[in-house]
């Protein structure tokens, strides 16, 4: 997916309708906070942290 | 944004704590809340001897890595579930973090070992399938950590995990599993002591702490839990932290310290007599183990394909 810079991770989020709880925004390997400033030309991850299954033990 | 501690570039915010950490003072701060929730709970006493069950995932690999960071003597046990590619995929996550470190995995495979994997398991005994997968897992962690001489079962349930499961359990008022939902099940009977040394922590926290210490694993969720009441849960809990951080804390701890000791004797009554399992010498209170009779049934049982795995958004 591509969106144009420069812009906030948190406008990101909102713009992909993410909860900022339920991901992690990565840029070259290094966690970015939410008010890093994304350029044009960045490619990020969106990871997803929501994990679950088995209850056990 | 700067760290709140240092000033230094922050990587990450944390809007619970009202705090951004730089690497190394994140890293500080994960250690920081396991060694209080060890000690807190009295999860792990000096010199025991500790098995971390892995699952490939980062939760799991996260809580060995920070073990072994604190000092204590930790061997891994990884379950090959037969789930396919993902089991494949997971177990190599496992592998490769123990061969880098130079650490011990124990590996029990369910197909090889037992004659049976969690989809046929669940299709032959009407189960959901992370059902028949946690009462596998129930029953081969214990019985490893005895065979081991292991003195605790370590598992990787973080603060999201309690929360969810709290909630899940709160919206039914299920007595008996309120009053198990504990960070330590002492041992008892055959059953060693399990502890959750990562309640104080977040599933975001611990992704991130794995993205810092550039631990691999693997993100894909589990294809068998699609669409499972657990990760609704959490959802929903999430969109409520957003609006008020803190609220999962609040909720899980609150619980210990206000309401868990009222469930106490629901405990009590769900407990029968144990004696041991006929055929496999397991503590349970009938005469052969709900494992035994799972593994009877699913390996009578037509082999039943696994579902694609999924990528997660």
């Amino acid at each position: 997916m591509e969106l144009a810079g420069p812009m906030r991770v948190h406008a990101l989020l909102d713009r992909l309708e993410l909860n900022r709880e339920s991901v992690l925004v990565i840029r070259n390997d290094e966690l970015v906070p939410g008010d890093a400033l994304l350029a044009d030309d960045d490619v990020v991850e969106v990871r997803p942290v929501i994990s679950g299954g088995a209850v056990a033990p | 944004m700067k760290c709140t501690v240092c000033k230094g570039p922050a990587v990450i915010d944390l809007a619970r704590h009202n705090a951004h950490f730089c690497t190394d003072h994140f890293l500080r701060f994960c250690r920081d809340q396991v060694v209080k929730a060890v000690d807190e709970f009295a999860m792990i006493a000096p010199g025991e001897r500790v098995l971390v069950a892995v699952s490939g995932g980062k939760d799991s690999l996260a809580l060995w890595d920070l073990l072994l960071e604190l000092g204590h003597e930790a061997d891994g046990l990884y379950l090959g579930l037969g789930i396919g590619e993902y089991s494949d995929e997971s177990g190599r996550y496992a592998r490769a973090f123990a061969a880098a470190r130079g650490v011990r995995l124990v590996e029990i495979d369910l197909p090889a070992d037992h004659g049976f994997d969690v989809p046929t398991a669940a299709r032959a005994t009407r189960r959901v399938p992370c059902s028949a997968c946690g009462l596998s897992k129930r029953h081969l962690f214990d019985q490893a950590a005895r065979e081991g001489g292991y003195d605790v079962v370590a598992t990787g349930h973080n603060l999201d995990d309690e929360a969810a499961v709290l909630f899940g359990n709160v919206l039914r008022w299920d007595e008996a599993y309120l009053a198990r939902q504990l960070p330590v099940l002492a041992a008892r009977d055959g059953f060693p002591r399990k502890v959750k040394p990562l309640v104080r922590l977040s599933e975001r926290e611990m992704a991130a702490y794995c993205v810092v210490r550039r631990i691999d694993y693997q993100v894909e969720e589990c294809p068998m839990a699609v669409g499972n009441k657990h990760l609704g849960y959490k959802e929903a809990l999430n969109e409520v932290e957003l609006r008020s951080p803190g609220s999962k804390h609040a909720f899980y701890f609150g619980f210990l310290a206000r309401a868990a000791e009222r469930f106490a004797d629901a405990a009590l009554a769900d407990g029968g007599v144990l004696g041991a399992c006929e055929r496999c010498g397991a503590p349970t209170t009938n005469d052969v183990c709900a494992f035994c009779r799972l593994s009877e049934k699913a390996s009578a049982h037509e082999p039943v394909p696994v579902p694609r795995p999924r990528t997660r958004r």
